[in-house]
């Protein structure tokens, strides 16, 4: 672990992409202090009436929807479920997908056929499609959002960790921790995991941003929970509205925060890429 | 005139936290027919030298003193088609992995003719002909010109790169641990056809290598380098019967002999000096046994012998030392 | 000779190994590979032996089933009274403790990851030594200075790219010997390391061998080194023991042709000493292939008729010297 940070020290990109990553996960923790509204809240003006589509102003920085309701509340509310659905789905997709891999490589065999047969299986799925099938039977809602890409990205990852770990299971080391007298399950989550670790980051940091541009999507599509705020929703409302060339205050900042902060992820990705192979580092 | 000649190199690299002089101040002279073994642990610049030799240095490597002088023409200066040109006709190279290089989708037979083709105008029946001649004296059976490299073994495979690195009669060979990846019995035989071979045309080579058996038994002359630095050179007689410098004795007894009495092996503990910082007085002063103030500060004095030239800087009593260093208490830490 | 206890012995072991021929990209064949063809083996407390034999020859795959990470498949490994050639789960384990290796390459044999500390105090945790971490880690300080690396507080927190190829094997050493096994094996010990300091590393496992009492194994391409550091010897060819004996008698007497052709062939650190070849021809056939009647004739200088036949019986020739060789037949008969 020191050792990733020390890389992130030296490593720009990464370390931008982790700067900017925490800063959200502040604004999402300290959301309801932060926001100055509440969002779902409608607001009005001085002289009466629903304060519609207001441009930016000091009152509302980020102007307001059409059916009055701070837009800058709406986005910092709305980055907790951003934050929430990128950090669980990818923290279950490395797990998943990590264990998957580890022990299809490392016992091979049978249990590696039936392993990377499921995860043949489900690169046959079309991603959007079946999350949007999923989140339309089961409901909308976060979790059940999570669970569509969980289940989905899962593949991605331990088709790569089973190829680590294939390759490292002949490494001398590991003949030497055998003669040690080691179980199998040691050598599996004491000798090779670690040597994979960094893999899996790179894989959480962008299945991150790539659940993060999913839930974004479900919502735009529709299938988001509507009592949930978030910036998928507030896209959709806005389309919904018709109010995407007339008010660019409110169709511009989800749009923008969710490309900042998928960008935060692929950019940790590159930081860790370099922990996985240090040779990238020279160049 | 030699056929090469070093004159004063330095070869430094850049790195990201600073340089690294890999070769310092190498100097040495190559003559027509002559063997030069170039002995040194890995990490003392060998293998920088030769590459600079041949204007292979990576990227981030340069020659940034001295000239290398191959029949009056300084090498370091030419430009990369001149060079190329060069290669192979002139001065060919067979490295460790060479056995690697050959293409898996060509026949071997196609990959020799194609570089004499390159190089030489003769028709394409006539460079057959010349690749068969050359299957013979590596000792390979002509019928495997027309197989795949995959077909052959390593051993087979190094002696196809010696054949092709011969084709063209060069008047220098650069082998760089040619035969470390093969079984004894196959290294010798290689070591041997290369010998015979290039007294055929009184061709030169030079001979990369970590053993000093391998020197002992093929080269006429050897270059001991240490730490950047070509520490002692001379007949290869003289210097593995009375070595001048602590790191050549210390070398000679390290090594295992089939004959004569079983000597206890020494080892010269301790590792070789960083390169990447500046080095104060004698390279070897860390790991030498008969260290002595006047050897940690300033440039060693350079003692001209018979047949080459060390630096030591007790260059006045090395026959005494040269007994010491027989006895393995001397090395002991 | 005193008459020593054997430790380990290997009773008419074989392994097999199915191999796909593959031409065009498409499996052609299945052969069987015998790695190991029917040997006879044992070494006895605090003895060396010394097994030496080209790439290939099978000695890597005997040393991996003395240790049981391969299963023979056919014959018996006795340590002691007890077959340990197909043990699993808790015995397996067990076994473990007694015996142990020391791998060619110590830049891979060391988990990157693992401090050098957890890397020797793992064993003892695995099977439950020392009542708790602490008394583990001075377990594990006073192996690593047993291994030479003083202090060794200096050298309990490093990582093992922090440390140099011979402080590297000094540390696999400490891992191999800290669960005092019986039995120790070494495959190629110093082949990857620099010429100055191999001497030092096997001394340091000559010591470990007879001081400890063990049993051990040194695997080596090299018969020079071999002769440096076993007691008694064996010359490997194609899966079979082809000569055993005492060290210096084996190389003084040398039977067998191909132990001949060996030790002619290894070159020697004394230039006026220098090798002949004219006895050997080519290389080692691949082991799918092996030569009907005795598996060395096609080279063999001295081939006879019965030689093409026949696999030759094993002779001994005294003093626990044997040979494989139709030349010595009538000597028994």
């Amino acid at each position: 672990m020191k050792n990733v940070f020390k890389v992130f020290s030296k490593n720009k990109i990464g370390l931008i992409g982790l700067i900017i990553f925490v800063s959200f996960v502040l604004i999402a923790i300290f959301a309801n202090f932060l926001a100055p509204y509440d969002p779902m809240e409608i607001q009005f003006l001085a002289e009466g009436g629903v304060a519609r589509l207001q441009p930016p102003s000091l009152d509302h920085l980020l102007g307001t929807t059409y059916m009055g309701r701070d837009v800058l509340s709406q986005m910092i509310i709305g980055s907790r479920v951003a934050v929430l659905v990128g950090v669980i789905s990818a923290v279950c997709v490395a797990f998943i997908g990590t264990n998957i891999g580890l022990i299809a490589g490392y016992f091979g065999g049978i249990t590696e056929r039936i392993l990377m047969g499921i995860v043949d299986v489900m690169y046959g799925l079309p991603f959007l499609p079946f999350a949007l099938i999923l989140v339309s039977v089961l409901g909308p809602g976060v979790q059940n959002v999570i669970l569509a890409i969980v289940l989905i990205t899962w593949r991605n990852s331990s088709r790569v960790i089973r190829s680590q770990a294939l390759s490292l299971k002949n490494r001398t080391f590991i003949e030497a921790a055998k003669l040690s007298g080691a179980s199998d399950w040691r050598i599996l989550y004491k000798h090779i995991a670690p040597n994979v670790i960094p893999i899996s980051l790179i894989y959480v940091s962008t299945s991150m941003a790539s659940a993060i541009m999913t839930e974004s999507s479900i919502s735009f599509l529709g299938l988001g929970d509507p009592m949930q705020v978030s910036w998928g929703r507030i896209l959709f409302t806005c389309y919904s509205s018709q109010a995407m060339f007339k008010a660019p205050w409110w169709i511009l900042p989800p749009g923008f925060a969710i490309t900042l902060l998928v960008l935060s992820g692929y950019m940790m990705g590159r930081g860790f890429e370099e922990v996985a192979n240090p040779k990238l580092k020279e160049r | 005139m030699a056929l090469l000649e070093l004159n004063e190199v330095s070869i430094e690299y850049k790195l990201s936290n600073g340089k690294l002089k890999a070769v310092d101040n190498v100097s040495l002279n190559v003559e027509n027919g002559d063997v030069v073994g170039l002995v040194g642990e890995s990490g003392c610049g060998k293998s920088t030298l030769i590459k600079g030799i041949i204007n292979l240095l990576p990227s981030n490597g340069k020659i940034t003193n001295g000239e290398v002088i191959f029949e009056g023409e300084d090498l370091s200066k030419l430009e990369f088609e001149k060079m190329r040109k060069k290669r192979w006709k002139e001065i060919s190279m067979i490295t460790q992995s060479a056995m690697n290089s050959l293409n898996p989708v060509y026949r071997v037979g196609n990959q020799i003719t194609e570089v004499i083709l390159e190089h030489e105008k003769m028709s394409k029946h006539d460079a057959m002909e010349k690749a068969k001649e050359l299957f013979d004296l590596v000792g390979l059976d002509r019928a495997r010109l027309e197989d795949y490299p995959h077909q052959y073994s390593g051993g087979m495979k190094q002696r196809a790169i010696i054949a092709m690195s011969l084709a063209l009669d060069p008047k220098l060979i650069i082998a760089d641990e040619p035969t470390t990846a093969l079984d004894v019995i196959v290294q010798s035989q290689i070591l041997e056809k290369i010998n015979a071979l290039l007294e055929g045309y009184s061709g030169s080579m030079i001979l990369v290598t970590h053993d000093i058996s391998v020197v002992a038994q093929t080269c006429n002359k050897v270059a001991v380098m240490y730490g950047g630095r070509i520490i002692e050179y001379g007949d290869v007689k003289q210097v593995l019967k009375k070595p001048n410098h602590p790191y050549t004795m210390g070398l000679k007894n390290a090594f295992p002999s089939l004959t004569g009495e079983k000597k206890d092996l020494i080892s010269i503990e301790g590792t070789p000096p960083d390169l990447s910082k500046k080095i104060d007085g004698c390279r070897f002063k860390d790991r030498c046994p008969f260290v002595l103030d006047k050897c940690k500060s300033g440039e060693m004095p350079f003692t001209r012998v018979e047949s080459g030239y060390y630096y030591c800087a007790r260059h006045d009593e090395i026959d005494h030392l040269r007994e010491l260093a027989d006895l393995s208490e001397t090395w002991d830490v | 000779m005193t008459e020593r206890t054997k430790v380990i012995e290997a009773i008419d072991l074989h392994k097999e190994f199915m191999v796909k021929i593959k031409g065009d990209g498409k499996v052609r064949e299945i052969k069987s590979l015998k790695a190991v063809d029917g040997i006879n083996l044992h070494v006895c407390k605090g003895e060396t032996l010394g097994i030496v034999g080209e790439s290939g020859c099978g000695k890597t795959t005997t040393a991996k089933l003395f240790l049981g990470l391969h299963n023979a498949t056919m014959g018996s490994i006795l340590l002691g009274d007890k077959d340990i050639s197909h043990l699993k789960g808790k015995e397996l384990k067990n076994f473990r403790k007694h015996a142990q290796m020391i791998f060619q390459d110590p830049y891979e044999s060391l988990n990157p990851r693992f401090k050098i500390k957890n890397t020797i105090m793992e064993p003892l945790e695995i099977h439950g030594i020392g009542k708790d971490k602490a008394e583990r880690y001075e377990m594990a300080k006073q192996m690593l200075s047993e291994a030479g690396l003083k202090p060794p507080e200096e050298y309990m927190d490093r990582y093992p790219h922090e440390m140099s190829g011979g402080q590297k094997q000094r540390v696999a050493i400490a891992r191999a010997l800290v669960l005092n096994p019986d039995f120790l094996i070494a495959d190629e010990p110093v082949s990857m390391l620099d010429v100055s300091i191999r001497a030092s590393i096997l001394k340091l496992l000559r010591k470990m061998i007879t001081e400890k009492d063990l049993a051990g194994i040194i695997i080596s391409h090299d018969i020079s080194l071999i002769r440096y550091i076993s007691d008694r010897t064996a010359v490997m060819y194609l899966g079979k023991i082809v000569e055993q004996g005492s060290t210096e008698e084996l190389i003084e007497k040398r039977y067998h042709p191909y132990t001949k052709a060996l030790l002619e062939a290894a070159p020697n650190p004394d230039p006026e000493v220098k090798f002949t070849l004219e006895n050997i021809k080519g290389e080692a056939p691949n082991p799918v292939d092996i030569p009907k009647g005795c598996r060395f004739h096609p080279r063999c200088p001295e081939c006879m008729e019965i030689c093409k036949m026949i696999t030759p019986q094993e002779y001994d020739m005294g003093n626990g010297h044997k040979v494989m060789c139709h030349l010595y037949g009538d000597k028994n008969e």
